[in-house]
């Protein structure tokens, strides 16, 4: 790609680049699936791709396959197929969703995607487990919980040096030696350590290029949508972490960001309102659900999605290449206890949001199929209104059922809730007179 | 300890007056033996379920309460969460929220996606400490009990504060004393259910082992020294029931009621109910570190559950162990309602029940429901289909 300048050719172009690569991804793991390659399955908060590059498997993110078959519309066959096979209406609707693939032999909208030759997983989920427990009895093959200690309590993260920081790091370090014994063994691959310094250094950049996009939507007038624009950038952190094209990615949309930001493009024509958003977003109607908030002249300028779901990527750390397994063991400690911070302790998170960021109001979505990211929701907005002066919208719905989702009831919500931040925003100038 | 009793009730009392006086204060949802034991000056910490270390908080000199939800409407913890949860988490809540309990520290597990927000949720809402233990998710990895034993470590330094004093080797180890003898007494109540279930009914014997949960375990130790061969000298007509297995009552409890129940129609001779409870199977070895026993136990001794993934212990085998141990002709697999690991481990249960041809009754249940007609007359009729077919 070149290093263009001008709106026609650098505005727009992380999205369209962005959606090619997925593209190219998908078609990827169709050959493998063709080839009868056996790919590993990961999840996003700490995949651990940077690794698993090194043995050369296809990496497979049956977390994004699911959501893609809800955006595209698809979701309710999958979701129909799982429950007629007997789980419950009340599960995780992304793990039916892919029961059902697996039992079309791979079978997706957007392409076919090889089986499993070993799945490898964190507990920042604890359905990644229960998940993975599916697939050992499907295929008899083996799976690596890579158990990832978060903190204890608020306000009690450790850091590096710390007595218990130590505890849970060589544990963590220990673990991702076993690791590395299993996937020698799957793949027939010997592990190469030079070749894990490559790939801890694609994920550098893309991380550094993650953080600087993230710093860069503090710009008035913000230069992407978290929830829209930012899923695509999502997609692409996930698929090709570790990868140099993923590194090249990144770097030319902050490229494209900061062109935006140096030339006042906001990515509204007229940005009216700065929201955050928490929580995964309403993927059957994924369009129309941003629609109803870019439409009253709001943004995501941030979300929690773009914290967790990047796997803690926002988190200022970089690999040590000197040292790499034991600065892998480090990073993903931290990155995916940042990830479950902003999932279980994320009200003082929240709250320096808000003031980065300018937000005018914050949009609360739990879902019917994420516990993990929904639980906490109703009590964390009460604590956050204690913390900031701030409007807030709590409106439930799923990520992957459209049963559960009611257009015409969001929209009212939403109108509803427009219309306080506009009355709150003139009332400061009528007491001013 | 030399703290008076807190449930006094049963002694120098006959058989069928104990077992009244124990459910009587299972399902007293106003916890009178934390408030009793918190007048004498103690400290209580709370522990969500599955599994607590109790040994430790004992050794601090603390009462570990069970914290196990109850049959209560969430009137204040229902706005603290969204729709779509088990009803455990709320009503746990609702215990500390409505003074029901007071504690000095609670204590969740990462069991479960719920349970794990519970700490920050439960945090903002007390003004004591609230955190997460994080036992190993990883049981397979040979750093495990390692782990475990650094972590074990961190949280005995929290209960060290809380019961101003040290806790020392000595005094872990006649905690495990104490402990093991519960367990031994445990055990041998499950002997008798299995080998004799007429003569002790499925909630009389659910009552006697929840008492863990809400007593001091001396205490608990000298109720089961004292009932016990009671039962075993009851007198008690063995009937026509069929031998059931219950799986599903791992974290959220089925009502007493429901027990009951299913006790009417059936001889329940092994369960998961309350498994925590009953998590290690063995002794804990008195030799060497008794932390590191402790924590080796987890992992060694220890029971299975939707909510541990151990290679060693696929859940379905374990079930079809369970039963074939019990000697049971049939499994009632349960599920809490909204409780993802179960509904999600009912699957698997039932593939396997189908295959190895166990016949097996499916149902939700949740902790406050109230009617029990229509799944008794389902029971019924599956009993029915199992004795005449």
């Amino acid at each position: 790609m070149t290093s263009d300048t001008g709106d026609d050719t650098i505005v727009g172009r992380g999205n369209r680049n962005g959606a090619q690569l997925f593209r190219e991804w998908y078609a990827g793991l169709s050959a493998a699936a063709a080839d009868d390659r056996r790919a590993a399955y990961v999840f996003v908060m700490g995949s651990l791709a940077e690794l698993l590059r090194v043995f050369d498997f296809p990496i497979v993110f049956p977390e994004i396959n699911s959501l893609q078959t809800a955006v595209r519309h698809a979701a309710h066959e999958y979701l129909n197929e799982a429950e007629d096979y007997g789980y419950s209406p009340d599960i995780c609707g992304y793990v039916k969703a892919d029961v059902a693939t697996q039992l079309r032999r791979g079978q997706l909208p957007m392409a076919t995607i090889p089986k499993p030759g070993l799945a490898v997983y964190t507990n920042a989920c604890n359905t990644y487990i229960k998940w993975a427990e599916i697939w050992e009895r499907m295929y008899h093959m083996p799976t690596v919980t890579i158990d990832v200690p978060g903190t204890r309590a608020a306000g009690r993260q450790t850091h590096a040096g710390d007595r218990d920081f130590e505890n849970d790091r060589r544990y963590v370090r220990a673990q991702l030696e076993e690791l590395i014994a299993v996937c020698e063994r799957v793949s027939g691959v010997a592990f190469d350590i030079d070749r894990l310094r490559e790939t801890l250094g694609c994920t550098n950049a893309m991380n550094r290029g993650w953080r600087r996009l993230l710093d860069l939507n503090r710009s008035r007038p913000s230069v992407f949508n978290a929830l829209s624009d930012g899923t695509i950038y999502l997609g692409v952190a996930n698929s090709l972490r570790g990868d140099a094209a993923g590194a090249t990615f990144f770097t030319e949309l902050v490229e494209e960001m900061e062109y935006k930001a140096a030339h006042g493009i906001g990515t509204l024509n007229e940005e009216q309102f700065r929201l955050i958003f928490v929580g995964v977003p309403c993927y059957p109607i994924f369009r129309r659900f941003n629609e109803l908030f870019t439409g009253s002249g709001g943004t995501f300028v941030n979300s929690t999605y773009l914290w967790f779901a990047s796997g803690g990527s926002n988190v200022d750390f970089e690999y040590d290449l000197a040292r790499p397994l034991d600065s892998l063991a480090e990073g993903l400690l931290v990155s995916v206890r940042d990830a479950m911070d902003s999932m279980f302790f994320q009200s003082p998170i929240l709250a320096g949001m808000i003031d980065d960021y300018q937000a005018d109001g914050i949009v609360y979505h739990p879902i019917k199929s994420c516990r993990t990211v929904s639980t906490g929701l109703a009590d964390s907005r009460r604590a956050l209104m204690e913390l900031r002066d701030v409007s807030s919208l709590y409106i439930e719905s799923d990520m992957m059922d459209r049963r559960v989702v009611s257009e015409a009831q969001l929209k009212n919500r939403v109108d509803a809730f427009f219309e306080g931040l506009a009355t709150r925003r003139r009332q400061p100038a009528a007491v001013k007179g | 300890m030399t703290s008076p009793a807190v449930f006094p009730a049963w002694q120098g009392r006959p058989l069928d007056e104990v077992l009244y006086e124990c459910r009587e204060l299972v399902e007293d949802t106003s916890f009178p033996t934390v408030r009793r034991w918190r007048e004498a000056g103690g400290r209580v910490v709370g522990h969500f379920q599955v599994y607590f270390p109790e040994e430790l908080a004992h050794a601090a000199g603390l009462l570990p309460f069970k914290v196990r939800g109850a049959p209560i409407e969430p009137a204040h913890a229902d706005s603290r969460f969204g729709s779509y949860l088990c009803s455990i988490l709320k009503t746990s809540l609702e215990l500390a929220l409505s003074d029901r309990v007071q504690l000095d520290l609670f204590v969740t597990h990462p069991i479960c996606d719920a349970a794990r927000n519970l700490a920050a949720v439960w945090g903002r809402n007390v003004p004591y400490p609230a955190e997460i233990l994080y036992l190993p998710q990883n049981a397979n990895s040979a750093h495990a009990a390692g782990y475990l034993y650094g972590e074990y470590q961190r949280l005995q330094r929290g209960l060290e504060a809380i019961g101003g004093r040290p806790v020392t080797d000595e005094a872990l180890r006649r905690s495990l004393a104490v402990f093991n003898e519960n367990r031994a007494l445990l055990r041998e109540l499950y002997v008798i259910k299995r080998d004799t279930p007429w003569l002790v009914t499925a909630d009389e014997a659910y009552a006697l082992v929840a008492l863990a949960g809400l007593v001091p375990r001396e205490e608990h130790n000298a109720l089961l020294r004292h009932t016990l061969p009671l039962l075993r000298a009851r007198s008690a007509r063995r009937q026509d029931k069929i031998r059931v297995v219950i799986e599903g009552g791992f974290c959220e409890q089925p009502p007493l009621d429901l027990i009951r129940a299913i006790g009417r129609s059936c001889y329940v001779v092994d369960d998961d109910l309350l498994i925590g409870l009953r998590w290690i199977r063995e002794d804990v070895p008195a030799d060497g570190d008794p932390l590191m026993r402790l924590a080796e136990a987890y992992l060694e001794r220890s029971s299975y559950s939707p909510v541990q993934h151990d290679l060693r212990k696929p859940k379905e085998r374990m079930l079809l162990e369970r039963i074939r141990a019990a000697g049971a002709e049939a499994a009632i697999v349960m599920a809490a309602k909204m409780c993802e690991p179960g509904l999600e481990e009912q699957v698997a249960y039932t593939r396997a029940l189908d295959e190895a041809k166990v016949p097996y009754f499916v149902s939700e249940f949740e902790e406050n429901m109230t009617s029990y007609d229509h799944l008794e007359i389902q029971l019924q009729t599956f009993v029915e289909n199992l004795l005449f077919s």
